[in-house]
């Protein structure tokens, strides 16, 4: 879902709000919290580990098997995809070298939702 | 967790570039040319030396530990115990009347009469166990020293892996072949991901050796390891690295890995045992 720039009464925006789960720039405390948690999930070695393969702002030691995760917004104007992309990257690329967190269970629907939510923000 | 990660280790996603027809020597022509491309300034010779073939910012720390390597001690241990008597008064000499020639480049083979792959490591346990001795450990220890000896003594030979015209022979190569490009584990990965499709990438702070030529150092001193080990504790390794069930050292399925993994680095001058860090 795009957010498009005639939206513009509040209850449009709360409402889309609402059905992203997320919005950044006018997180709440608790979005900030998700955010961090996110955080260390993608860090964890033994959960994301996205810095094997992905450069990270405030990772270090990371790999450059994939690409630097940066402006994720501009590249994935849709959370959604970018959801999907973390939750299972054979769907894009059916022999990708990423691992289906998802479908193989790395990471639970919850810890891939954090780990999205902070991805989102790079 | 623990029993989706084992029901996925066995779970094997079909390879992609697999062309239905290829013939061995098909096999490694691809494979040379696809790596020739993709470091074009490394000299074919380097590719023995692994990721330091590629890699210059480790490859000066590692010429450092070559001058003073820590596998000597091992040839000569290895040496020591290659020659002596076993209880029966014979010794590894009879089961390897070549050794001085050197030898390892011609394993692993295809024994057509047993239908088996036999490894050098197999071949050094069948002479013991033929002469009543007992088995040595297949990964660390006394087999890496002989393993260390007789590969000492066949530095500079080429990798000469040969698949007979036998149904046996074709089918462990292939069974080894499709080993190497399945997707494994709960990660999902395959052998090719790291050491052909991105092979020269870092996984965090790890550069990916290409696969070519991979297998001609071993066996091999590894640092982390503090001490030796074969090649097939080096698969297990990487194995459990995706989370995969790692297979017995020298059981079937880790032969036949090496039978098409070594044939992938025939042409290649055996180089082991070496240093690693
Ligand atoms: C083993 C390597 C590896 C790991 C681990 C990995 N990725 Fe990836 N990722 C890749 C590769 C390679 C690509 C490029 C697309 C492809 O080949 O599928 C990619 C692509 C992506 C993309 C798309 C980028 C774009 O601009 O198209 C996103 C987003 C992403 N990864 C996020 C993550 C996150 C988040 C994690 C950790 C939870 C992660 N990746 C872990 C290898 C990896
Ligand atoms: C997640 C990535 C990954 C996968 C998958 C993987 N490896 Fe490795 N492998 C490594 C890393 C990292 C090293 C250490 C650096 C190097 O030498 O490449 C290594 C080292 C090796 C070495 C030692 C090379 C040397 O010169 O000492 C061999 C042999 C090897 N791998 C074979 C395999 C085989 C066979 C498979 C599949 C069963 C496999 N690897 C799967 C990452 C991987």
């Amino acid at each position: 879902m795009r957010i498009t720039a005639h939206i513009t009464t509040t209850a449009s925006i709360a409402a889309l709000i609402g059905c992203l789960g997320f919005m950044p720039g006018i997180a709440s405390a608790d979005e900030g919290a998700d955010i961090a948690k996110g955080k260390e999930l993608a860090f964890n070695r033994k959960k994301g580990n996205c810095l094997a393969c992905h450069q990270i702002e405030g990772g270090s030691l990371a790999g450059n098997i994939g690409p630097p995760l940066i402006a994720m917004k501009a590249r994935f104007p849709d959370y959604d995809k970018l959801r999907a992309q973390i939750y299972d990257a054979r769907i894009n690329n059916p022999n990708t070298i990423m691992i289906p967190f998802g479908p193989h269970a790395v990471m639970s629907d919850k810890e891939i939702d954090l780990v999205t939510k902070f991805i989102y923000t790079l | 967790m623990k029993k989706i990660a084992t029901a996925l280790s066995v779970m094997l996603v079909a390879a992609t570039p697999f062309a239905a027809q290829a013939t061995p020597d098909d096999d490694l022509k691809a494979l040379r040319s696809y790596f020739l491309e993709k470091f074009p300034n490394v000299p074919e010779n380097d590719y023995v030396n692994g990721v330091y073939a590629i890699d210059e910012n480790s490859r000066e720390q590692w010429e450092a530990f070559e001058e003073f390597p820590s596998y000597e001690i091992a040839i000569d241990h290895g040496e020591t115990k290659f020659h002596k008597k076993f209880a029966n008064g014979k010794s590894y000499v009879d089961c390897f009347p070549n050794y001085k020639k050197g030898i390892k480049q011609n394993y692993p083979y295809f024994d057509t009469d047993s239908g088996q792959v036999v490894t050098l490591e197999s071949a050094i346990n069948k002479c013991r166990t033929d002469n009543g001795e007992k088995k040595l450990k297949w990964k660390k220890g006394e087999i890496t020293e002989i393993g260390a000896y007789l590969a000492y003594l066949s530095r500079g030979h080429k990798i000469n892996v040969k698949v007979p015209n036998d149904a046996g022979a074709i089918a462990a190569y292939n069974r080894g072949k499709k080993f190497f490009w399945a997707k494994r584990g709960q990660l999902n990965m395959a052998c090719a991901d790291c050491h052909y499709y991105y092979a020269g990438g870092k996984i965090r702070a790890n550069i990916l050796s290409p696969a070519y030529g991979q297998v001609s150092g071993f066996p091999v001193y590894r640092n982390k390891w503090a001490g030796m080990g074969t090649l097939h504790r080096r698969y297990g390794g990487c194995n459990k690295q995706v989370r995969a069930k790692p297979f017995k050292a020298q059981s079937d399925v880790y032969k036949a890995l090496e039978y098409y993994h070594t044939y992938m680095s025939n042409g290649l001058e055996v180089n082991g045992p070496s240093q690693r860090m």
